[in-house]
């Protein structure tokens, strides 16, 4: 067997090809380092904001006040205080309704138009197409948005989270370059069959999408429950604040949290940070909970974009 | 198909009629078609194009109860900001620059050091379970990388609490105006770096391994392979990524600075897009600031075309063809 033959499948085993010199220790040292640093840099923050905000009164004074890295007696006092009515409570059901909603929609519109995109030849196909390559290369300006918001009466108003974001230009493209990666026998047979371009779609291309989609419906989600910009901008009434609202409020702000901004569940107090901590938990929680989904498809997706956008 | 064959351009003086009957039985036949498309064009119409012609009141007075119809045309008053030596300007403008060309420098080298680490990991699988830790700072909201942030490296943080209680001096980072640039690029370094490394990752995957074979059989040694193999096959990425990274020179991480602002005041944090947010939006000063707004995207957009044409020069693809 030559060598040639053979590399690729030790690559993928993980040995050193036949060609390449043994490494350098030290090298490899710096390198496992670099690498090690880098994966630890992400990974404390996270394990201490989850520490701290299980962690009681006493291991925190014991460290100084601050945060902590293991959180002693586990106690999920400030979950409890919470999510059992208030503030908090009010904005994750906010959020995640905005979320939901939002999802749909955005799936439901992104597909329609990448659909009616794909066909080669469809009436005003070409044009549209343009319009939307062009929306990826300028955004119109804070003001102007705003006022097209505020001219459209959706100041204060939940759907300005989800209209102005509904369609995002880069998806579109994504989505077509998939649907027109479809073999093209499978419409031109529906059409034989005399299935209208409505059925078509809901009965041939999305089944066959579901990655597409799934990925594309993650990247929305994400999107919509981390908005944080246009909340601060749009929405005016404390009561219909988002997630991201009360983060920046009582997380990043450091408002005191008391007696009213948590339910009624709570009998003691629990400390100011673990729920802080506790609140961070809740926004990151949904996000650690599709990564995983997310994470198997976006390298996929991404590159579709890049290479026939 | 049938249609391409009904594309062929008509002859003779009548073709305007039968062109346009035929444009509409087409838009007959592919009615539903264009009714799946429409609430998703609508969407984008509305909130990307329509807000373009809002930009008319960079050159109007405009005032929120008098309206774009009502509002009196001043010429070009509101630009007077960019000759009259506005102070809150030119400081928006030099904090732009100096974070645009800091991040520039210090940001962009870290995914391809990162993507050339990962990818000399003999292992799939560990490189796997790197990828996906380094991946997920990306997902997190601005917010939530702020808050991380603070919890981390503010007075009361972690640094600060462990420094204290080992009897060593604070090091105050969170705050301090002289070192908010370089808090604000480590952010960006923390929650982008790992996912930019996605795209270089990608391009290496591309390059042919018997290169790599045919040079070392040749005698080239690890940092010559690096050097005349793996940078050269990157280059074009790398300089499409700088064209892009050009293009956005005069944005620069607007939630970000605009949730921590706050302690470090305007001469230390204000940026183009935060200005415009502060004079326009809470200062009521819409003209100036949506002129403001207005000569940033111009002007981000000439940097791409030239840019590009730049590319062009050095005989590299850029973003688009010629």
């Amino acid at each position: 067997m030559s060598t040639m033959e053979k590399s690729p499948a030790q690559a993928r085993s993980g040995k050193r090809p036949v060609w390449m010199e043994r490494p350098n220790p030290l090298v490899q040292l710096a390198k496992a380092l670099a690498l090690g640093v880098s994966v630890l840099l992400v990974v404390i923050p996270f394990w201490s904001v989850i520490a701290t905000s299980l962690a009681d009164q006493k291991t925190i004074n014991d460290s100084g006040g601050g945060m902590v890295l293991w959180p002693g007696s586990v106690s999920f006092d400030a979950y409890q205080a919470i999510l059992s009515g208030g503030v908090v409570t009010r904005a994750v059901a906010i959020s995640v309704g905005i979320t939901v909603v939002g999802t749909a929609l955005s799936l439901a519109a992104t597909a329609g138009l990448a659909y009616w995109l794909s066909r080669r030849g469809a009436f005003g196909a070409r044009p549209m197409l343009m319009l939307v390559l062009g929306a990826i290369l300028f955004s119109p300006g804070l003001i102007p948005s705003y006022l097209m918001v505020k001219q459209l009466g959706l100041l204060d108003s939940w759907w300005s989270l989800i209209l102005p974001v509904m369609v995002n230009a880069f998806n579109v493209v994504v989505m077509r370059a998939f649907f027109q990666g479809l073999p093209r026998e499978l419409f031109d047979s529906a059409a034989v069959e005399g299935a209208s371009s409505a059925t078509t779609l809901v009965k041939i291309v999305l089944p066959l999408s579901k990655a597409v989609l799934a990925v594309v419906g993650l990247f929305y989600a994400v999107g919509y429950w981390n908005a944080f910009f246009n909340a601060m901008l749009y929405i005016q009434s404390t009561d219909k604040w988002p997630m991201s609202l009360v983060l920046r409020t009582y997380v990043v702000n450091q408002t005191t949290i008391g007696g009213e901004q948590v339910g009624a569940g709570a009998e003691a107090m629990p400390p100011q940070l673990p729920l802080q901590m506790a609140i961070l938990v809740v926004a990151l929680v949904p996000i650690l909970v599709v990564y995983p989904f997310l994470q198997r498809h976006f390298a996929k997706g991404v590159m579709t974009g890049a290479v026939k956008g | 198909m049938a249609m391409i064959v009904d594309n062929r351009p008509t002859t003779g003086g009548t073709a305007a009629v039968p062109r346009a009957s035929r444009r509409f039985q087409r838009l007959r036949q592919d009615k539903l078609l264009v009714a799946l498309g429409v609430p998703g064009a609508t969407a984008l119409i509305l909130f990307q194009y329509l807000p373009l012609l809002g930009n008319i009141i960079a050159f109007q007075d405009y005032e929120p109860y008098l309206g774009i119809a009502e509002a009196p045309f001043v010429g070009l008053q509101n630009f007077s900001f960019l000759w009259d030596g506005n102070p809150a300007f030119l400081t928006a403008v030099a904090n732009t620059l100096i974070l645009t060309v800091v991040q520039t420098i210090f940001v962009f080298p870290v995914p391809l050091l990162l993507a050339l680490l990962l990818n000399s990991l003999a292992g799939e699988r560990l490189k796997r379970l790197l990828q996906s830790i380094l991946y997920l700072p990306h997902f997190l909201s601005w917010v939530i990388v702020v808050a991380i942030f603070q919890q981390m490296l503010g007075n009361a943080g972690m640094l600060n609490t462990f420094l204290v209680q080992n009897d060593l001096p604070m090091i105050e980072i969170i705050g301090v105006p002289e070192l908010f640039k370089a808090l604000l690029t480590s952010q960006v370094i923390w929650k982008d770096a790992g996912w930019g490394t996605i795209i270089f990752l990608a391009a290496l995957a591309q390059i042919n391994q018997e290169q790599y074979e045919a040079s070392a059989v040749d005698g080239a040694n690890g940092r010559q392979r690096l050097w005349h193999i793996t940078l050269p096959s990157l280059k074009g990425i790398i300089i499409l990524l700088l064209i892009l990274r050009l293009g956005d020179s005069l944005s620069v991480g607007f939630e970000q600075i605009i949730l921590q602002q706050g302690p470090v005041g305007a001469e230390a944090s204000e940026v183009l897009d935060t200005w415009v947010y502060n004079y326009g939006i809470v200062g009521g000063d819409w003209g100036m600031a949506t002129a403001a707004g207005l000569v940033k995207s111009v002007v981000g957009v000439l940097i791409v075309i030239g840019a590009n044409k730049l590319a062009h020069m050095f005989g590299e693809q850029g973003v688009y063809q010629k």
